[in-house]
């Protein structure tokens, strides 16, 4: 039975900020009774997880959840507080390319210098050169100062050196943010072909697509504590959700209580009270999924008696765009008569093919046959919408693809 | 440590001053050092020149001013000597130490970056300034020649003493180092400390002017004072008193020796102590 690649358990770091700095001794010297206080603050919180060997395994979070922390505790950088790290291999991190790259040497010897900072001996790091100027694809710039190199060249550079280290457990954070598209492709193809040779690839990022397109699972980081881990998909999901949840407490447009007056139009006859959307199971939701059904509702009171009003609801996204509208009357015109004093229920029920974001729900009642209001409430609810990836278009229908060439024919379906 | 039932791979510890790679450790060390080495003499038209000259400029000077004016090399044989290598060893005293204070400040972006043996960083400022020790004491050895110094058999105690001065260096290098994360004082205290140390030891004169035999033997308790005495003696100048003879009895030599020992104990707890939380404090 052999181990786990990495074992990691119940790993904790915090970092102590000091209120105040005391960098010399005179400031010491001069207060020397005043203690300094401390923020304690919890990067990582119990976090454990194990990763198998040949796994390509994600670490996702936001700014500030912990993930970078995590990454250095493991990469021997940092010393945790309490819990335990177990690597099994050679481990290689890439925090950042091309660590003690110096600019006015010339390629040869960065890459030395590069190769022994990841654990070669300089023999084995000049035995390498020539595969790594080839695959950076600067045989020709061999002689030139590191200086003189584009940033472009830099980092293919240091991506070359990088993959040369024969590492069997590779820990890498978002180096890849860097160059162009077709060089991110040569990464991932690269990487792609380390998880098959049998390497273990830790893998840091806040990019969802790349966790989906490379990781067998993932885990998800939250304030420092370890959300969820598991298919990539569905971590990828709860990290949608988690992100537009916390936008929502931390200041979008709500309900009730805005410090700006509501916008409201109409006479006054019909009150709406709420509206809110649902979710598939018909609750009331902040958050729904991407093409499953889903529900938009509202409450109104009529003040008088009214006959046959018309209740509309419109639907828009974050930039006013119009998506979706629809109406009582455009069903059926005679709603009836409605007391004075008299609550109705409004619903719509739909299959959610909107495109992931924020979506907006503004209800309206009027007479019959016109365009006078009793009451609109622009943008009185609002939800988000989940989805795993992002077409940039407003709505994301079902759909199929078919390629056919010649004898070959290549079909898929989108959103199943 | 519990017996697991799953196998495990090998204990992450975090960061240390050895790191858990003791070949690694030393490549690192001395890449890093050639590296730097290397800088200094193609990063200017002149290079070694320019390595050669600080020491033979400070000579000339205190040479000029201390055979011409103040006269204190009279009588002395081989004076311009002792003076060109008492400064160059205290040079590479300073540029180990000195050097050292801001070293692992400097070298931040490693520190934080990848999983870095600490102390590599302390230890190639000490290597380097013995690369550098190495091309001045060329010009030193020319000197000493082309002066009538006639080699002996006692040049065998050269490289023991100036392997006890880089001892002495890299004591103070680790404890500096070590200290300037949370106390940026020790750059200009260092400044200060190691001027006096300067006066403090026989470079420009030499140990027997002292008239108070106190005095001579008080002084002599520095380490720094102590070696080069002793390669005064034991390389330029035989007449000269040992280093044993100047403080008074071999016995007196623990105390120099003492606290070589005793500054290279300390800074090496010092910098291990230290060592996991250097990234987080920098």
């Amino acid at each position: 039975m052999t181990a786990p690649a990495i074992v990691v358990e119940g790993l904790t770091k915090s970092f102590r900020r000091p209120h105040e700095q005391m960098h010399t001794l005179k400031e010491r010297a001069l207060h020397p009774f005043r203690r300094t206080t401390f923020d304690e603050l919890a990067a990582v919180r119990d976090v454990s997880f194990e990763v198998e060997r040949g796994e390509f395994f994600g670490i996702i979070g936001r700014n500030g959840s912990g993930k970078s922390t995590l990454l250095k505790l493991m990469a021997g950088i940092y010393a945790a507080d309490r819990g335990d790290i177990y690597m099994d291999g050679r481990v290689s991190t890439f925090i950042e390319l091309g660590v003690g790259f110096n600019p006015d040497l010339a390629a040869r010897d960065n890459v030395i210098i590069n190769g022994v900072m990841l654990g070669l001996t300089p023999r084995e790091a000049l035995e390498r050169y020539d595969h790594v100027m080839a695959f950076a694809e600067l045989e020709q710039f061999a002689d030139l100062k590191l200086k003189n190199y584009s940033s472009g060249m830099q980092v293919r550079l240091a991506f070359a050196v990088m993959i040369q280290v024969d590492a069997d457990i590779l820990i890498v954070d978002e180096v890849l943010a860097v160059g162009d598209v077709a060089f991110q492709q040569k990464c991932f193809d690269v990487f792609n072909r380390l998880r098959d040779d049998g390497k273990t690839i830790l893998f840091v990022t806040h990019d969802m697509a790349a966790v989906q397109r490379f990781c067998h699972r993932a885990m998800l980081l939250e304030r420092g504590e370890q959300r969820l881990i598991g298919d990539p998909e569905r971590v990828a999901a709860e990290y949608i959700e988690i992100n537009f949840g916390r936008d929502r407490t931390a200041g979008g447009p709500t309900e009730t209580g805005d410090e700006d007056a509501p916008e409201r139009y109409g006479d006054g006859v019909a009150e709406i009270l709420e509206a809110w959307f649902s979710d598939e199971d018909g609750e009331r939701a902040d958050t729904l999924r991407q093409g499953a059904p889903c529900g938009v509702h509202a409450r109104i009171r009529f003040h008088e008696a009214v006959e046959h009003p018309a209740i509309a609801v419109l639907l828009e996204n974050d930039q006013h765009h119009p998506l979706f509208a629809t109406s009582s009357e455009w069903i059926e015109e005679r709603t009836g008569s409605f007391a004075a004093g008299e609550e109705v229920s409004f619903s719509v029920a739909f299959e959610n093919w909107l495109a992931p974001g924020r979506l907006f729900a503004s209800p309206w009642v009027v007479y019959r046959g016109g365009r006078d209001l009793m009451d609109r409430r622009p943008r009185m609810s609002s939800v988000v919408v989940t989805g795993t990836r992002t077409s940039g278009a407003l709505v994301d229908l079902p759909h199929d693809i078919t390629i056919e060439h010649g004898e070959r024919r290549m079909a898929g379906r989108a959103h199943g | 440590m519990t017996v697991h039932a799953v196998p495990r791979g090998r204990h992450v510890k975090g960061p240390s001053a050895f790191g858990s790679d003791r070949k690694r450790f030393w490549h690192l060390t001395f890449t890093l050092a050639i590296t730097d080495f290397k800088l200094r003499f193609f990063g200017s038209v002149l290079g070694y020149l320019w390595q050669l000259m600080r020491p033979l400029l400070l000579f000339s000077v205190l040479y000029v001013v201390f055979t011409e004016f103040v006269r204190l090399g009279n009588g002395v044989a081989h004076y311009p000597v002792v003076l060109l290598t008492s400064i160059v060893l205290f040079t590479f005293f300073v540029e180990a130490t000195a050097g050292a204070v801001t070293s692992v400040l400097d070298r931040e972006n490693l520190v934080r970056k990848i999983e870095f043996p600490r102390l590599v960083i302390p230890l190639t400022v000490v290597v380097n300034a013995y690369l550098n020790l190495a091309l001045n004491f060329l010009a030193v050895l020319v000197f000493m020649l082309a002066s009538g110094v006639e080699p002996r058999l006692s040049w065998i105690q050269l490289p023991f003493l100036i392997a006890i001065l880089g001892v002495f260096a890299t004591g103070i290098a680790m404890l500096l180092s070590a200290l300037y994360v949370r106390f940026r004082d020790v750059k200009p205290i260092w400044e200060v400390l190691s001027q006096m140390i300067f006066y403090a030891s026989p470079v420009l004169y030499p140990i027997e002017t002292i008239p108070n035999e106190k005095v001579q033997h008080l002084l002599m308790c520095n380490p720094l004072a102590a070696i080069l005495e002793q390669v005064r003696h034991a390389v330029i100048d035989p007449g000269a008193p040992s280093a044993a003879e100047a403080i008074g009895g071999a016995e007196r030599l623990l105390i120099p020796g003492g606290l070589i020992v005793g500054l290279f104990v300390l800074g090496l707890w010092v910098f291990n102590r230290e060592a996991p939380r250097i990234a987080e404090e920098l």
